[in-house]
């Protein structure tokens, strides 16, 4: 997890488009300017980013549903709830599912779970809409390549 | 299309928190209700799921970003409706 550059999500071990899931796994760094101030002395992952880290997730299952023609753009999280601290250096496994993709949005439930137990949940959603440039798709693409985003699911063409 | 126009006033007014009595067939969405289009996503996922359909919305967007249709079209309660009654008969 390379939290200064917003990239949340380490590795996509899994898309399945019939089931329409993702599995995907971070490790939260030991070093941070984040728990500098979160918190001074009781180093805590914020919520907000456990919140993005599921959005980023989902988003990949959504990139992979549309074949990389859509760009999801987070929304709105509904029922988040954040059940557990979690502290620098924990391994967490990220899933989501894709509840509705339709037209122009698409609904996910997502979740985040750390040594099997459950430590945050939200339903979340998203506009879809075409990237708005070749460049950004690029460089989609070239994060893909970098969280192991499965070649079925890569773009063609 | 009256039932149909119940479900989607009901769905609306719960999604948006608009009173009920405020929601007529001939309301338009945006314009007398005020409803913004993160709303709208709120209010589609609603309808697909009630009504096991996939409402075009970036088809009717583009329609009418491009000067193809007017908001009135997709937009005032009655022609929701009306669209929702074709696509549940396409479906069928």
């Amino acid at each position: 997890m390379r939290i200064e550059s917003f990239l949340l999500i380490d590795r996509i071990a899994e898309i399945d488009l019939s089931a329409k899931t993702i599995r995907a796994e971070a490790t939260i760094p030991t070093q941070s300017t984040i728990f500098d101030g979160h918190f001074p002395g009781f180093p805590l992952m914020p919520g907000v980013l456990l919140i993005e880290s599921m959005a980023q997730t989902s988003g990949w299952l959504v990139i992979a549903a549309t074949q990389f023609t859509r760009m999801p753009f987070f929304a709105a999280v509904n029922e988040a709830k954040l059940r557990s601290f979690v502290l620098p250096g924990a391994s967490l496994a990220l899933s989501a599912k894709l509840v509705h993709e339709g037209s122009g949005y698409a609904v996910t439930s997502a979740e985040i779970r750390a040594q099997g137990k459950l430590i945050c949940s939200a339903e979340l959603r998203f506009r879809l809409m075409p990237f708005p440039s070749p460049e950004f798709r690029a460089s989609m693409e070239k994060v893909a390549a970098e969280i192991a985003f499965p070649v079925e699911a890569a773009p063609h063409g | 299309m009256s039932s149909t126009f119940d479900t989607v006033a009901g769905i609306i007014a719960e999604t948006c928190d608009i009173p009920r009595e405020k929601i007529t067939p001939e309301s338009h969405a945006i314009d007398d209700l005020g409803i913004d289009s993160l709303d709208f996503l709120d209010i589609a996922f609603a309808i697909d799921k009630a009504f096991g359909i996939k409402v075009p919305l970036e088809q009717w967007t583009q329609e009418v970003n491009d000067g193809k249709a007017t908001t009135e079209q997709y937009f005032v309660l009655m022609n929701l409706c009306s669209r929702i009654d074709d696509l549940v008969a396409a479906k069928a």
